[in-house]
């Protein structure tokens, strides 16, 4: 066994953090390089898992609870891999540390951000609002500190955030650091992307208002997200009674997605409780090629869903969008395969379900990773040592994460074991 | 340890512009006879901090309560090993959550601050309680491709394993394959030998592992880190020391005999899936495709999907591995170019990669795929047979011909015959001592995997909604099982394709690992991965009632002959269910007993002109939304008090008779949502909290209280926008009945 125990997880996301914490309780040292200024990834910015209907924060909350409670698990945010090399057992790794302009001593008081003059761009509620300069990600954030955007910065305003912050948490003398360690296994857990939707012309997205994805979805219908809850439409804030959703929107689609990122189907049937939950006077309409529920309890939520009659599902592709100017509402023009005629139909929004993309991109310029032609990380062909967990290798949703990322640890174990 | 007091209040965060932190302060010396408080500007600035250091260091002072923020937050600041330290959340629950300057939030902060105290004087520091002479051997049962994969994941980390397989050779299902689909790129050949041979011999010449073929557990006795597992083989018995198990015990397919509406047992060309794969296996077939009726070469292959999966009537899940199966067998088939494959679905669930391998079939002419419910089988002469089919893409009602007919059925898990009969005993012994001989002597025995010596019964128990699955229905949490020391792999936890299932066997044995290393520590597994605390019953006041025997959602304890508990402490995962349980009170951790809690709440001061309300909340989701609604700055009536509980399992009803016979008004208890789809961490506390409020009634009988002062509520952690207004109407609920007449006495 080489001098090093550590294993280094690049991502900290649900399945970085599962790689992180199971590794630390096994008595490994563990070490998390986020590039948010939070852990959590895409789970935190979920409303609910699909058929469960359960919170994400819920597990996440535990995962904080192990780290907090678990000294071999130490945590960089707005950090960056900038190099990896060496071998199993025996990587150097160098570490970019982003300054977040507000130090530990930060309380989490929110004064800062009471002052501060400047809004900045939400991304973390896909910019449907914004945030001051100087903000706390979500309000369930771990680490629950502030973070300062100082691109929003004026150079005339500094001193109101510090002025504000009785704590001396606010330093804009922060420089970005580099780190360097030693690992003896890296788990790489950098999850995905939703894919582009504007990418699909035919589907309006960035051009017919009242359309978005599926991922904004989830922050419209969030208790933090840029409506506290409500599904309100981005045109005029209408409560949104008639909705549809698009399936494989870019997914399954040779000129996008070739593949099928299996998530989709579920997550639109557990969007469509969302509405008909707020709204009982509502309907959900959804357009598919197949609705794909495989597994223990998924195919039992499908017909869950289809139980409600105010929901409708309709096999036929969709074949364009627009908009009515008049109302801002979305007309969908789509086959019926069943009916075996074209339909034409209007909501008040529409639902893209888009795609997975595996986020490679940061990992392959930092250690040469192997991808397939989709974009994939080609786990077979990985350097000795180094070992991609979830959506990395494959589209996954978050319990085949989770289960993924805990095989990574038992390679990780025989890397620092063989190293 | 001689206890040292040291009271910190920390005046920042609005603090001290929401309460007199002096009048604070005098609570803990004058009313709590603390010998000091101290306070601070910033108490988790390092300054603050140095205070707190420099007592410990030159006063000796040892059992801190730090009076500040949620324990939730500065956890690294206030991290004082070998102490005792209680955080008081006095900023979330008060400064952010309270009007400022009044009486009523004054009064709060003060009761706060009392329970932390009493906290400290009541709790002792834990040491962990380590079992002597820990195996840490893994156990893997069954020898199939995720018992293999656990075997050597954990045998090529250093563990040493014993792998028990019931049949003659090592391989499993693998062994019944013709050919396989390739892993990877889905591109031609797209099928390939399953070529298990090296693996079995990897498992079977490994220094780590030892095999055990045609055998079978016996007997599992003790707990994590100290089973002693029976292993019968050949005639022969062996009790080896085990310390963690991996249960592969793997899959049969889907009794096709239940199926007879699709023609099986009534039509010799109607045959499984399985069978299809023994008949291209079938030597001298070379892969060829031969009918049962006459062994003529099937041309017209029809495949019908879901054969009983997403069947309300036979199984209720997708078996997720069917559609694949279908597409690689339709290339069996199409060995042949001039036969046709017909695979007739619902939907073709190929998720992900798996895609590339649908596509393939869809540019292969002779595979020819139809949406659409079949609703029957029917001879169509010479051996051939017509598959009916409504609501199909061809038509309203077509009948399709085909010359072999192969049912794609589905994966019943091997748990689960076990299980049913296991719950139909119990279902029987619960309408007394006759049923249960007769259930006895007419039901038929399957065979059991794990034969645990457990009082609650010698299987993983079943769970609602999991049809026999060994599942937790943990979404964040894959490998939980109700028994400790046991993680399921593969197949006999959920539907999963092989490809699949290897990655998930990993995931199993490591947790295994995982588990005996905690066990070496004394500490807990998951959830409560970092308790050194344990459950310590004072046995001489036991009344042998059983309740925490029944109860504990782990099977954690066991009775001795005269029925007296006695746990096995490694299987114990620390909730305290078994101490809410206990109506003699006498279940305590060094940290949490039924007396820190009641003196906690009797420390509360009850006037008789206010009221009180004590909520009793899950630390895991209820306690985390409060702080959530703190910083939204979201308004609680000041008359709550918040005490966290482990697990709302743990509430023992003393506590509500204490609280009302001291003059507390009302009684909340908040716990996880339970049922199917649960939430609680701990599986069934928060059911189990709601089967002893059920029986509240009767201790408000008692008081003649009203039973509306006491009620139960299932939050989530997300509901921190609801939970103050839910709390609020509770508590306007509670001041329309009036205040309770105990008050004073």
């Amino acid at each position: 066994m080489a001098g090093n125990n550590t294993v280094l997880i690049i991502g900290g996301g649900f399945s970085g953090l599962t790689v992180a914490v199971e590794a630390a309780e096994a008595g490994l040292d563990a070490v998390i390089v986020e590039k948010n200024p939070y852990l959590g990834g895409r789970v935190a910015q979920h409303n609910k898992y699909f058929w469960k209907l359960c919170p994400p924060n819920c597990g996440l909350e535990i995962q904080f609870k192990r780290i907090k409670n678990n000294a071999l698990v130490k945590f960089y945010t707005l950090a960056e891999i900038e190099g990896i090399s060496g071998e199993e057992g025996n990587f150097d790794v160098t570490i970019r540390v982003n300054p977040r302009y507000v130090n530990e001593k930060c309380t989490g008081c929110n004064k800062c951000a009471e002052a501060c003059p400047v809004e900045r761009p939400n991304e973390f509620n896909f910019n449907m609002d914004t945030t001051k300069a100087a903000y706390l990600p979500f309000n369930q954030a771990f680490p629950f500190r502030y973070v300062i955007d100082d691109k929003f910065c004026k150079s005339d305003c500094k001193n109101i955030c510090m002025d504000a912050c009785k704590y001396n948490a606010i330093d804009f003398g922060m420089k970005p650091e580099t780190i360097k360690l030693k690992a003896g296994a890296v788990a790489m857990a950098t999850g995905w992307n939703p894919y582009d939707a504007a990418k699909m012309d035919n589907l309006g997205f960035g051009k017919v208002k009242n359309v978005i994805t599926n991922m904004m979805m989830e922050r419209l219908a969030s208790p933090n997200g840029p409506t506290a809850g409500k599904i309100l439409r981005p045109s005029d804030k209408k409560e949104v009674k008639n909705i549809a959703f698009v399936q494989c929107a870019g997914s399954r689609d040779e000129n996008h997605l070739a593949y099928c990122s299996y998530i989709c189907c579920l997550a639109s049937l557990k969007q469509a409780t969302y509405v008909r939950e707020l709204y009982p006077d509502s309907k959900v309409r959804i357009f598919y090629i197949d609705i794909r529920t495989p597994g223990l309890y998924e195919n039992r939520f499908l017909w869950k869903v289809q139980e409600d009659t105010n929901v409708t599902l309709t096999k036929g592709k969709v074949a364009g969008i627009s908009e009515d100017p008049a109302t801002g509402d979305v007309i969908i023009e789509a086959e019926d395969i069943h009916a075996g005629k074209k339909i034409k139909a209007k909501f008040d929004m529409v639902v893209l379900a888009s795609g997975m993309v595996p986020n490679t991109g940061e990992m392959k310029r930092a250690a040469g990773i192997p991808v397939t032609d989709d974009g994939f990380v080609n786990a077979p062909e990985l350097k000795k040592g180094i070992y991609a967990a979830g959506t990395l290798k494959s589209p996954v949703d978050v319990a085949r994460s989770v289960q993924d990322a805990t095989g990574v640890v038992m390679k990780s174990i025989q890397s620092l074991r063989r190293g | 340890m001689e206890k040292k007091f040291g009271v910190y209040i920390c005046k920042g965060c609005g603090i001290a512009d929401t309460i007199d932190v002096e009048k604070l302060s005098n609570v803990a010396t004058k009313d709590r006879k603390m010998p000091f408080c101290k306070t601070h500007d910033v108490l988790c600035s390092p300054e603050g901090v140095q205070i707190i250091r420099d007592d410990m260091a030159n006063e000796g002072v040892n059992t801190i309560t730090i009076v500040a923020c949620s324990p939730r937050v500065k956890y690294e600041v206030f991290d004082f090993p070998g102490t005792i330290t209680e955080r008081v959340n006095i900023r979330e629950f008060v400064a952010w959550s309270q009007e400022p300057n009044n009486e009523e939030t004054q009064a709060l902060a003060s009761d706060y601050l009392r329970m932390g105290i009493v906290r400290t004087q009541k709790g002792d520091l834990p040491e962990p309680n380590i079992l002597a002479d820990l195996s840490n051997t893994i156990l893997v049962i069954g020898g199939g491709i995720s018992g293999m994969t656990a075997a050597l994941s954990a045998a090529n980390a250093g563990s040493k394993v014993v792998l028990v397989e019931k049949e003659p050779k090592l391989g499993g299902f693998i062994n019944e394959l013709y050919k396989k689909i390739p892993t990877g790129e889905y591109k031609e050949p797209l099928i390939v030998d399953a070529g298990i041979d090296p693996m079995i011999n990897e498992v079977e010449t490994h220094p780590n592992i030892k095999v055990y073929k045609s055998a079978r557990v016996d007997k599992t006795d003790g707990q994590p880190g100290l089973y002693d597992v029976t292993i019968s083989s050949n005639g022969n018995s062996e009790t080896i020391k085990i310390g963690a198990i991996v249960l592969s015990a793997g899959w049969k397919p889907y009794d096709a005999n239940k199926l007879d509406h699709l023609g099986y047992g009534k039509f010799k060309n109607v045959i499984t899936n399985i069978g299809l794969e023994e008949i291209a296996r079938k030597s001298g077939n070379n892969g060829k495709i031969t009918r049962p009726s006459d062994g003529k070469e099937a041309k017209k292959v029809a495949f019908i999907q879901c054969a009983g999966s997403r069947d309300p009537n036979h199984l209720p899940y997708c078996s997720s591995m069917c559609c694949a199966t279908s597409l690689k067998q339709a290339k069996y088939v199409r060995q042949n170019p001039d036969a046709l494959a017909m695979i007739l679905y619902k939907d073709i669930r190929t998720p992900g990669r798996l895609e590339y391998y649908y596509k393939e079939a869809q540019n292969d002419p002779g595979v020819m795929m139809t949406k659409g419910d079949v609703t029957g089988v029917s001879d169509a002469g010479n051996g051939n047979l017509y598959v009916e089919m409504t609501d199909s893409l061809l038509g309203e009602k077509v009948k399709i011909e085909a010359d072999l007919v192969v049912l794609a059925v589905g994966i019943v898990p091997a748990t689960r015959d076990p299980q049913v009969y296991l719950d139909g005993l119990t279902q029987a012994a619960a309408k007394g001592d006759d049923a249960k001989k007769a259930y006895l002597e007419t039901t038929l025995k399957p065979e059991f995997i794990l034969n645990l010596t457990y009082r609650q019964g010698p299987e993983i128990p079943s769970l609602e909604g999991a049809y026999g699955f060994a599942d937790s229905n943990f979404i964040c949490f894959q490998y939980e099982t109700r028994r400790t020391g046991v993680y399921a792999a593969g197949c006999v936890r959920q539907p999963m394709n092989m490809a699949e299932a290897q990655d998930d066997a990993a995931g199993a044995a490591f947790k295994a690992m995982q588990c005996i290393e905690h066990a070496s520590r004394g500490v807990a597994v998951h959830p409560r991965s970092w308790d050194v605390t344990f459950p310590d019953p004072q046995l001489i006041r036991c009344t042998a009632c059983k309740r925490c025997t029944e109860e504990c959602p782990f099977g954690a304890i066991e009775e001795d002959a005269k029925g007296i508990p006695y746990y096995k402490i490694n299987r114990c995962r620390r909730c305290g269910t078994c101490m809410g349980a206990c109506p003699e009170r006498i279940v305590s951790f060094k940290d949490y007993s039924v007396d820190i809690i009641g003196s906690m709440i009797k420390s509360i001061d009850a006037p008789e002109d206010e009221f009180r309300i004590v909520a009793l909340a899950c630390e895991n989701d209820a306690y985390p939304a409060l702080d959530t609604a703190a910083i939204s700055r979201k308004r609680i009536d000041s008359s709550v008090r918040f005490i966290p509980l482990r697990c709302l399992g743990g509430i023992n009803l003393v506590w509500v008779a204490d609280a009302l016979s001291k003059g507390i008004d009302g009684m909340l208890l908040i716990g996880c949502k339970f049922g199917e789809n649960y939430q609680c961490h701990f599986v069934k506390g928060s059911e189990l909290a709601d089967y002893r409020f059920s029986k509240v009634g009767e201790t408000l009988n008692r008081l003649q209280l009203e039973a509306e002062r006491v009620q139960m509520m299932q939050v989530s952690i997300s509901e921190y926008d609801k939970l103050p207004d839910m709390i609020n109407a509770f508590v306007e609920k509670v001041k329309e009945i009036g205040p309770n007449p105990f008050k004073g006495f």
